[in-house]
C-alpha cells in the first residue's frame, strides 16, 4: 500500500468525543472488521483494523478498506442512500443494506463480520450472483393494459392504488429473497419458488385497479399458487422483518393472495368456470 | 493479443437509466435488435434517486397549464440559454410520455377525480410534477424495467428466447466507441464480473450515461456518475457544450459527514417547507433577483397564502429556481448565519401535521431518521448545496438527438447538452429522459435500419480493438515503487480530483482558483497515467476506478476551461469576479472538443494538423498526459423562433436579450 493514501491521521484515540463536538473526526476509533474474501472456489474471513468516524455506516468502512488496505475488495453499491438496493450483504449474520447500517448501532469493541448474501452463489468477496431474481422476474406476466382506455384516460382513486403502491416501494435489494427459508438452505426449491419479492409483484399486479389480466384469461391468484410456488410460503414473516422499506410483505401481499387463491380453489362455480374457459382457449 | 468476442446488434444503448431504457424500448418497438449496456445491475440506475416528480403540463391540478407555460418556465429557469427547440419539444411531448407510463403499469399518486396528481416545484408556475410520494424516480425505473421485461416476454413467446431482440448486458462498461471513418461502428466493453472484454458491432450507439458529479467531493450523485458518456463523445469526435454549468442542488444533507451531499428533495419546499437561518429568519425574501421580482411574494403572509390560493398570491421565494436558492444558502452560511453543521435549516415540522409529512415525504422521513437521527416531523433538517446535475453535455441535433458531426452517435438525458440552458428546473430531468430518450431510440433505429437496407454497415477493425484493449489493461502494468506496489493509487487520485473541483470550480468561482484547478488537473493527468491496480480482472473496483479516471479528468477539464472563459454569472455558473449576467453572453455556447490524441489515435491519419500530431507522438506518454486535452471555442446560438419569443412579454425579454436581438424580429 502506498503512503500517499494515508490522508487523514490514524485518529487512534477512542473516547475523545467530550462535549458537543461539531462534525469532525473527534469521535474516531479503530474498529475490528472481519470481511469475507474469496470467490466460487472458496474463501475466508479476513481481519482488518480500520478507522471509524462519527455518523458513518458500514459501507463507509468498506470503502475505507478499499482505499487504504484492499483496493480490489469487491462490493456492489450505488446510491448510498437506501434507494437502489445494491449493497445487500450480511452483517453479523443478519441480511442488511450496508449503506443503511450505522456504525453507532454496534459497540466499539464489537467485531463486525461482513459476509455475502447466503442464498445466492458468490461472485467475488461481497458480490453475489443474483440472476435467480432476474429469471423469476421474467416469469411473472406483465401488466395488461385495459382495452379501449386511451393513454391519459386512466382514472383510479388514491385508496385503490395505495395497496399496490406499497409494494412498488420495493427497491429490489433481494434481502427478502435471501432470508426466505424456502430457498435459503434449499437450493432445490428455487426452480419452483418465485420468492417473496416476486410473489409480492404478482399481488401488486393483482391489486392494480386497471390490470386486465383476468379479461385475457389470466387468473393471477391461481397462478401464484400453481406456477410461482406461493404454497411453499408458511408465513414465518422473515421477509417482512428484513425489508428495509418496511413493506408488510407477508400481511399485505402474501396472506391476502393465499386467502383468495384458497377461496377460488374451493369455490365450485369459479372452479367450473375456469375449467370451461381454459378448455375454450385450447 | 487474444481475440475479443464480437457480437452484432442493430442499436446499442449505453446506460440503463430513464433515458437509456426509454430509448431501448423505442428501438426495440421499431423492430430492431437492441442491446443495453449498463454499469450497475438492471434497475439500479441513478434515476431511482430522483424524488420529486416528472414535469408535464397535463393540467390535472390547474387547468391553466399547457406546453407554452411549461416552455416559458423552462427558458426562464435556464436564463434563456436553453436550446429553444429542445425546450419546445420537451414541453410539448412530456404529457404523452407520462401517460404512456400508465399503460405500462405505473401508479402515480391521484387527484380526487382519479387523474395523475401534480405537485408544485421550484420555477414551475403551476403544480406540474407527476409523482409517487417522494420516490418518483424509482417508479419511473421500475415501470421502464418492467416494460423491457414485457417486451422480452413477447420475444420469448415468438422466438423462444427472452433476449432475441432486446438484451441487457448488466454490470458491463463501455470504455471506447469504435469507428469506421467518421461513422460509429460499435463499442468496446468489459464485464465487471469476469473482467472479460467484448465488442458489440453496431451502426447506432445511444449515449445515456447520465452526469459527472463524481468529480466533485460533495455530491448527490452515485459512483456511476463519472462522465463516461461525455468522455466517450469527446473521444468519438463529438463536442460538448455548456460544460461550465453545473447545478448545485440547494438542499443536500450536511450532517453526519459520511452522508454529506445526499439529496433532500425539493418537494419538501414544494409542499410547504421553509428555509431559515440561525436567527430564525426566512431569508429567501432577501434574495429575489430582479428578473423574478414580479413572480415571487414579498412577505411571509403573501407567500403562505399561495399554497391555498395561488390565483391571488405570488409564490414563496423558497421556490425560486435551484441556482438562486443554492447561492442564497451559500451567502447565509458565509455571513455567519448558518446552522451548527454549516448549512441552514429546512423546516416542515412547524408547517404540516406529522401524518401529512409521513404520507407526502416518506423517504425523507426515513432517510433523516436512519442516517442522522433527526425526526423531521419534530425538528428542522440541516441542509446545504450539493453537486447534483450537469447542464452541459453532448452537442446534439435537437430533433433527432444525434451528436453533431458523428453519424450514428446519439445522446439523451443528462449526457446531452442544451435543453436546460444554464440551469435545470426540478422535475424537468425525468421528463427530459423520457422525451429525448424516445427520440434518440427512434432516430438511432431509423438510421440503423437505413444502413441495413443500403447494405452499408460500418465495420470494426482489429487494430481499434487492440488499441482499446491495451488501454484498458494498462493499469495492470503500471510502474511500481520499490515495494512492488503501484506508483499511484487510483483512489487517492480520485479524492484529490474531487477536492480540487469542489474547492476551485465549485458553486462560487474566481479566475485565479480555476487556473489553479487547471494546473492541478494537468498534474493529476500525469499521475493518473501511472495509476496501477493490484489483484486480477475479476470484479476489481480499483481497476474500474483507474479506468474511470480518464473520463473524470477529461470532463473536469471541460468544466474548468469553459468556466474560466465565461466572464459572467448565469444559472449554474457563478463568478465572484463577474457577478452580473451579461446579455452578450446569452447567445453564446462554449464548445469543447478533444485535442487530437497522441499515440492513441487508431488508424486513419487523415487530420489536417498532421505536423502537430506527429510531434506529439514522439513525446513521452506521461508528458503528453499533462498537456491540455480540451480545446474551446465560442459559438453563436441560433436565434429563438419568433413565435416562441412572442410567448413572453417584451419587458421580460429585455432582461435577457440584447437590443439588437430584440429589434431584429
Amino acid at each position: 500500500m502506498s503512503a500517499e493514501t494515508q490522508e487523514t491521521g490514524p485518529g487512534s484515540a477512542p473516547g475523545a468525543a467530550d462535549g458537543a463536538a461539531p462534525a469532525g473526526t473527534d469521535g474516531s476509533y479503530q474498529a475490528h472488521f472481519r470481511v469475507w474474501r474469496g470467490d466460487q472456489e472458496g474463501g475466508e474471513l479476513r481481519d482488518f483494523e480500520v478507522e471509524v468516524n462519527e455518523g458513518e455506516v458500514v459501507l463507509d468502512i468498506i470503502h475505507r478498506l478499499q482505499a487504504t488496505q484492499a483496493p480490489d475488495l469487491a462490493v456492489r453499491w450505488n446510491c448510498k442512500a437506501g434507494k437502489c438496493g445494491s449493497c445487500s450483504a450480511e452483517i453479523n449474520g443478519r441480511p442488511r443494506l450496508l449503506c443503511m447500517t450505522r456504525m453507532s448501532t454496534f459497540a466499539r469493541t464489537e467485531t463486525i463480520t461482513v459476509t455475502p448474501l447466503r442464498a445466492f452463489p458468490v461472485t467475488r468477496d461481497l458480490v453475489t450472483d443474483v440472476s435467480y431474481n432476474y429469471a423469476k422476474a421474467r416469469e411473472v406476466p406483465a401488466f395488461v393494459p385495459p382495452q379501449g382506455v386511451a393513454p391519459g384516460e386512466y382514472r383510479m382513486q388514491q385508496e385503490d392504488v395505495g395497496r399496490s403502491q406499497e409494494f412498488r416501494k420495493c427497491i429490489e435489494c433481494y434481502l427478502c429473497q435471501n432470508v426466505c427459508h424456502v430457498v435459503r438452505d434449499h437450493e432445490e426449491n428455487k426452480e419452483a419458488f418465485a420468492g417473496p419479492r416476486f410473489l409480492m409483484r404478482i399481488a401488486e399486479l393483482d391489486m392494480h385497479p386497471l390490470d386486465a389480466a383476468e379479461e385475457q384469461g389470466l387468473d393471477r391468484k391461481t397462478t401464484a399458487q400453481d406456477e410461482h410456488g406461493l404454497g411453499y410460503c408458511n408465513i414465518t414473516k422473515c421477509c417482512t422483518e428484513v425489508c428495509p422499506e418496511g413493506i408488510k410483505i407477508t400481511d399485505n401481499a402474501l396472506i391476502p393472495m393465499k386467502e383468495r387463491a384458497a377461496d377460488r380453489k374451493y369455490d365450485p362455480l369459479v372452479w367450473l368456470g375456469d375449467k370451461i374457459r381454459r378448455r375454450g382457449e385450447r | 493479443m487474444t481475440r475479443v468476442e464480437r457480437q452484432q446488434w442493430d442499436v446499442v444503448i449505453v446506460g440503463a437509466g430513464g433515458a437509456g431504457l426509454r430509448a431501448a424500448i423505442e428501438a426495440r418497438e421499431q423492430g430492431l435488435r437492441t442491446a443495453v449496456i449498463c454499469k450497475s445491475l438492471f434497475g439500479k440506475a441513478h434515476t431511482v434517486m430522483a424524488e420529486g416528480g416528472i414535469a408535464a403540463s397535463m393540467g390535472n391540478v390547474n387547468a391553466g397549464d399547457n406546453w407554452k407555460v411549461h416552455f416559458r418556465d423552462t427558458m426562464r429557469g435556464g436564463k434563456f440559454l436553453n436550446q429553444w427547440r429542445m425546450a419546445e419539444l420537451h414541453a410539448k411531448e412530456a404529457p404523452d410520455r407520462v401517460w404512456e407510463l400508465e399503460t405500462w403499469g405505473a401508479l402515480f399518486d391521484r387527484t380526487p377525480e382519479g387523474k395523475i396528481s401534480q405537485r408544485n416545484f421550484g420555477g414551475h408556475e403551476f403544480p406540474r410534477l407527476a409523482h409517487v410520494g417522494d420516490r418518483t424516480g424509482l417508479e419511473l425505473i421500475r415501470t421502464l424495467q418492467q416494460k423491457v421485461v414485457s417486451l422480452q416476454q413477447e420475444d420469448f413467446r415468438e422466438h423462444g428466447d427472452y433476449e432475441a431482440r432486446l438484451k441487457v448486458f448488466q454490470e458491463c462498461t463501455v470504455t471506447r466507441t469504435l469507428r469506421d471513418g467518421d461513422r460509429i461502428s460499435g463499442v468496446f466493453c468489459y464485464e465487471r464480473e469476469s473482467g472479460r472484454f467484448f465488442v458489440i458491432e453496431s451502426p447506432s450507439v445511444v449515449l445515456a450515461t447520465g452526469g459527472i458529479g463524481k468529480s466533485f467531493k460533495v455530491t448527490s450523485n452515485s459512483w456511476e456518475y463519472t462522465g463516461d458518456g461525455h468522455a466517450l463523445a469527446l473521444l468519438s469526435g463529438a463536442s460538448l457544450i455548456n460544460m461550465e454549468f453545473v447545478q448545485f442542488h440547494p438542499t443536500g444533507m450536511v450532517w453526519p459527514p459520511s452522508v454529506k451531499g445526499i439529496l433532500v428533495t425539493e418537494s419538501v419546499r414544494g409542499d410547504g417547507g421553509v428555509l431559515r437561518n440561525s436567527e430564525g429568519k426566512r431569508f429567501m425574501f432577501d434574495y429575489i433577483p430582479d428578473v423574478f421580482k414580479e413572480q415571487y411574494a414579498e412577505s411571509e403572509q403573501e407567500a403562505d397564502g399561495w399554497y391555498e390560493d395561488p390565483e391571488h398570491h405570488r409564490r414563496p421565494p423558497e421556490l425560486l429556481p435551484r441556482d438562486e436558492v443554492a447561492r442564497a444558502i451559500n451567502a447565509e452560511v458565509k455571513a455567519g448565519r448558518g446552522s451548527p453543521h454549516g448549512g441552514v435549516f429546512l423546516d416542515v415540522s412547524t408547517r404540516m401535521p406529522k401524518e401529512v409529512i409521513e404520507r407526502r415525504l416518506p423517504s425523507m422521513h426515513h432517510q433523516f431518521k436512519e442516517l442522522a437521527d433527526v425526526d423531521i416531523t419534530a425538528e428542522p433538517m440541516e441542509v446545504g448545496p450539493t453537486c447534483h446535475y450537469v447542464m452541459g453535455g453532448v452537442d446534439v441535433d435537437p430533433d433527432t438527438a444525434e451528436a453533431v458531426g458523428v453519424p450514428g452517435l446519439y445522446a439523451a438525458g443528462e449526457v446531452a447538452g442544451g435543453m436546460h440552458g444554464s440551469n435545470r428546473l426540478g422535475g424537468n430531468s425525468l421528463s427530459d429522459l423520457l422525451v429525448f430518450g424516445r427520440r434518440a431510440g427512434l432516430h438511432a433505429a431509423q438510421y440503423a435500419a437505413r444502413l441495413a437496407e443500403e447494405g452499408d454497415r460500418p465495420s470494426v477493425s482489429d487494430q481499434q480493438i487492440d488499441v482499446a484493449e491495451a488501454e484498458a489493461l494498462r493499469p495492470f502494468s503500471a510502474e511500481e515503487v520499490d515495494s512492488g506496489a503501484p506508483a499511484e493509487n487510483p483512489y487517492a487520485i480520485h479524492q484529490e480530483l474531487q477536492q480540487a473541483m469542489n474547492d476551485l470550480v465549485g458553486i462560487i468561482r474566481r479566475e485565479e482558483e480555476m487556473e489553479r484547478a487547471l494546473e492541478r488537473l494537468a498534474d493529476l493527468r500525469v499521475r493518473a497515467a501511472k495509476a496501477g491496480v493490484e489483484g486480477h480482472r475479476q470484479f476489481n473496483p480499483g481497476w474500474h476506478l483507474a479506468m474511470d479516471l480518464r473520463n473524470m479528468l477529461l470532463v473536469s477539464e471541460c468544466v474548468a476551461r469553459a468556466a474560466v472563459q465565461r466572464t459572467e454569472s448565469r444559472g449554474g455558473h457563478t463568478r465572484d469576479d463577474y457577478p452580473e449576467m451579461d446579455r452578450e453572453w446569452r447567445r453564446a455556447n462554449l464548445v469543447c472538443t478533444l485535442v487530437e490524441e497522441s499515440g492513441h489515435q487508431p488508424p486513419e491519419p487523415r487530420s489536417a494538423e498532421s505536423g502537430e500530431s506527429e510531434r506529439a507522438e514522439s513525446e513521452q506518454a506521461a508528458q503528453a498526459a499533462g498537456q491540455a486535452r480540451i480545446s474551446l471555442r465560442r459559438r453563436e446560438m441560433p436565434p429563438i423562433r419568433p413565435d416562441l419569443l412572442e410567448l413572453f412579454e417584451k419587458e421580460e425579454l429585455t432582461k435577457y436579450l440584447t437590443d439588437e436581438e430584440l429589434t431584429s424580429e
